[in-house]
């Protein structure tokens, strides 16, 4: 249902009323729960500052990461975002083939990030970083790096996977405008998230 | 998308889909209450196992061992009993009955009707909220039986206590369940309230404006809100509670902890992280459970005085202002905890601010009720029963709120008096006053009005009997979650008064008994309702059939002139013009 359709033919179920900001429901409900979800990494993120705060010391993230690796990360997530808005562009000028190659460009880069943090993981339980300690310093370092990175990975996980439904419907000739554009609001949260995640966790 | 809507007047339906797996608003709503129902009585339970401990401290009785083997050994309670005891009263009266009774309920009831919509915007959505919080409410009842009980560390599970598997029995797994069970009842509040604010935003039906939406229904979309707001932060910090408990993180854990002889290896957590992670929740969670409650008492005072409610602009700009002043006064709960005064100064101005939107609810609802002919039907009085909860309450947490006071009263019986009229009392009474109210529309029968009554007097005296002689222990310095308050000399004059509590409390549990028998008499064999409008209200809920469908209005949903409350309105004819009744002819004659 795309936004032209969102104020139906009166005598459907939900022809009446007025839709605040234009919008359907299903793009409204996608913005309430990205406000929610935010709010879960918001409580997380703060948890870490003040573990962080109340610490005397705090480990060189330089030291620990390589962040040229990192960076690198943080380019192909960027830029799948990049791709899914090619992919919401195309379905909104009903270009199908361009919105299958862009969703599925996507779903590539939403998979590197996911490998590249597996292999970024494996690097960092290898040199000895465990929840509860870790050879840089205070336990809390390595503690709120698992927590937070793995929770952000399991939201690019569903994200992929949501990507994955729409791909294959779109393919299928069964995905809407409007669930292609609101998989694309997910996959800009969990994008943007990780922003907020590298300044305030690698950079800071 | 629209999948649920299809079966509207279409062929039948069947067992499991009709009262299962349903996707129709009203019976997910019945379904709801009939958990809170279940839950309310093992809550209630709980309460008066307290209240028996309490009323008579160490006091021998061999048939409670036959009941709790373990935990009343030889017909005497024991500590760790009586503290898993409150905490799962607190648990299971707070998130399962006062939050899932009137927002999950009667929200899911509600909404639809009276915004004018054939069911909630994503009704799927809608079924997965309930099986979700079924799931947690039985996780919660499962507790129970595992090693070490349940959880007994209080409804705020505040660590090391909660934290740590081997601090006390109720640490053990029972702490665990307890967090995943909370977990749970958070995915299905975050649904809930996904689905109640678009509903009310975007399927409102035609010419129903907010500004001409009932205040129930105000408040439920202000609930809605709320939830979405602060449960993530209640996530969150269960989350890193989980990896402290069960991966030996040090989130909320500081050096230097030991229990009996062990000392533990954490280090460098702060315990009042979690204190302010649960407050952020925990004080806007206490609204959730108010307003739905301030909302029924709104339209039912208007209905049962025949008289639009006063101010009705000022009551929505009172509740949105209370909604917004719960996110900054969670401090208020931490003045004990170790807190910058200066910051707790703050908080204590922004909480006495709340008093400001309360009061100007209180005075509406006076102005409403001044010199009117007021019906005494049993939801009024439950409503009226509201305002004078709310008062008292609310008074007292003028006291508690001030930051020098309540270094005084703090985690005393004066606390437990507050919440007890504020949130619980106004929360149970709503949720009794919907039920009287809306029970025609649920079942198409009365519930009879005498036992109504009856039962009505009974709580109301009783709650009084047994929440205000708690002030004065309070204030005497009778802690709360005490064992045994005879351990204190000093508290020893005031047996009498606990004794007195306690049997209050048991006419209270037993009044209770009533309104069952009642509900369930009434759903079978009450007096079957004539119109389908028995109060003569003007809410939209009541231009559906007696037995309204799939879909609730057979024909079109029909369109809204007004807002609810005209009545006795000068243009029109008769008491009341209903929201679904076009302005009068006499002004087409001008």
């Amino acid at each position: 249902m795309s936004d032209s359709q969102a104020a139906p033919a009166a005598g459907s179920l939900f022809g009446e009323g007025s839709l605040p900001f234009d919008i359907g429901w299903q793009k409204l409900m996608m913005w309430f729960f990205i406000i929610t979800d935010a709010l879960l990494f918001a409580g997380l993120l703060v948890s870490y500052g003040v573990v962080r705060v109340a610490s005397s010391t705090w480990p060189d993230q330089n030291v620990a990461f390589d962040m040229n690796y990192i960076t690198l990360m943080t380019f192909t997530l960027i830029a799948s975002s990049w791709s899914m808005v090619c992919a919401v562009s195309a379905s909104n000028a009903g270009n199908k083939k361009h919105i299958s190659t862009f969703l599925w460009l996507t779903i590539f880069g939403g998979l590197s990030f996911l490998g590249m943090q597996v292999y970024e993981w494996s690097h960092f339980i290898h040199e000895g970083a465990r929840l509860t300690s870790n050879p840089w310093g205070v336990p809390q370092f390595s503690a709120s790096f698992f927590v937070i990175t793995g929770f952000h990975g399991m939201h690019v996980t569903t994200g992929v996977i949501i990507l994955l439904i729409v791909a294959i419907r779109s393919a299928k000739g069964k995905a809407t405008a409007m669930g292609i554009e609101n998989a694309g609001l997910y996959w800009h949260f969990v994008d943007l998230v990780w922003v907020f995640v590298f300044a305030l966790f690698y950079l800071v | 998308m629209s999948e649920g809507h299809d079966d509207h007047g279409h062929g039948k339906q069947s067992f499991i889909s009709k009262y299962i797996f349903s996707y129709d608003h009203k019976m997910i709503a019945k379904q709801y209450l009939t958990l809170v129902m279940f839950m309310a009585v093992v809550g209630g339970s709980l309460a008066m196992l307290v209240r028996l401990q309490l009323g008579w401290p160490g006091q021998h009785a061999q048939f409670w061992e036959t009941l709790f083997p373990a935990g009343m050994a030889q017909g005497v309670m024991t500590p760790e009993f009586y503290v898993m005891l409150f905490t799962m009263h607190g648990t299971i009266m707070v998130f399962f009955v006062l939050s899932l009774g009137p927002v999950s309920g009667f929200g899911n009831f509600l909404i639809p009707l009276q915004v004018g919509a054939r069911d909630m915007a994503f009704p799927f959505l809608n079924m997965m909220s309930f099986w979700t919080a079924l799931p947690g409410a039985i996780i919660i009842l499962i507790s129970f039986f595992v090693e070490g009980g349940a959880a007994a560390s209080g409804w705020t599970a505040y660590p090391p206590l909660s934290a740590i598997r081997s601090a006390i029995p109720g640490s053990a797994m029972g702490q665990t369940l307890w967090i995943v069970g909370m977990i749970f009842f958070i995915a299905s509040f975050t649904m809930g309230g996904l689905n109640f604010v678009v509903t009310i935003l975007n399927l409102r039906t035609k010419g129903l404006k907010m500004m001409r939406l009932p205040l129930t229904t105000w408040a439920q979309f202000l609930v809605g809100i709320l939830g979405l707001l602060a449960f993530p932060a209640l996530a969150a910090g269960s989350i890193l509670l989980l990896f402290d408990r069960g991966l030996g993180t040090s989130f909320y854990l500081p050096a230097g902890i030991f229990i009996g002889d062990t000392l533990f290896p954490h280090s460098g957590g702060s315990p009042l992280l979690w204190q302010h992670l649960f407050w952020f929740l925990g004080h806007p969670e206490v609204y959730i459970i108010m307003l739905p409650a301030l909302g029924f008492t709104s339209d039912i005072i208007s209905t049962f005085t025949r008289r639009p409610i006063f101010g009705y602009r000022s009551m929505v700009y009172a509740i949105v202002a209370i909604a917004m002043l719960s996110f900054v006064v969670w401090g208020h709960h931490m003045f004990v905890s170790g807190m910058s005064p200066f910051l707790g100064t703050a908080f204590t101005m922004t909480t006495l601010c709340i008093a400001v939107p309360s009061a100007v609810k209180v005075f509406n609802w006076l102005a409403t009720l001044w010199m009117a002919k007021i019906q005494f039907t049993t939801p009024m009085l439950f409503a009226l029963g509201i305002v004078s909860f709310f008062v008292t309450g609310g008074l007292t947490g003028i006291f508690l709120g001030t930051n020098v006071v309540d270094i005084q009263l703090h985690d005393t019986y004066f606390v437990v008096a507050h919440f007890h009229f504020i949130m619980a009392g106004a929360g149970l009474f709503g949720l009794l006053a919907a039920v009287y109210y809306w029970f025609p529309k649920m079942f198409g029968r009365h519930m009879n009005e005498r036992a109504g009554k009856v039962h009505f007097w009974f709580t109301f005296i009783a709650y009084y009997g047994v929440f205000f002689p708690m002030h004065y222990l309070g204030i005497s310095g009778m802690m709360r979650r005490i064992y045994d308050p005879n351990t204190y000399d000093y508290l020893k004059p005031f047996q009498n008064v606990n004794t007195f509590i306690s049997i209050s409390a048991f006419i209270l549990g037993l009044a209770q008994v009533i309104f069952l028998a009642n509900y369930f008499w009434s759903m079978f064999k009450g007096k079957k309702v004539e119109s389908e409008n028995p109060w003569h209200a003007n809410t939209l809920e009541w231009s559906t059939p007696i037995h309204p469908g799939h879909g609730n209005w057979p024909g079109d949903i029909p369109e809204v002139y007004r807002w609810p409350y005209d009545y006795q309105h000068p243009d029109e004819e008769g008491d009341h013009a209903p929201q679904w009744q076009p302005p009068a002819k006499v002004k087409a004659a001008k």
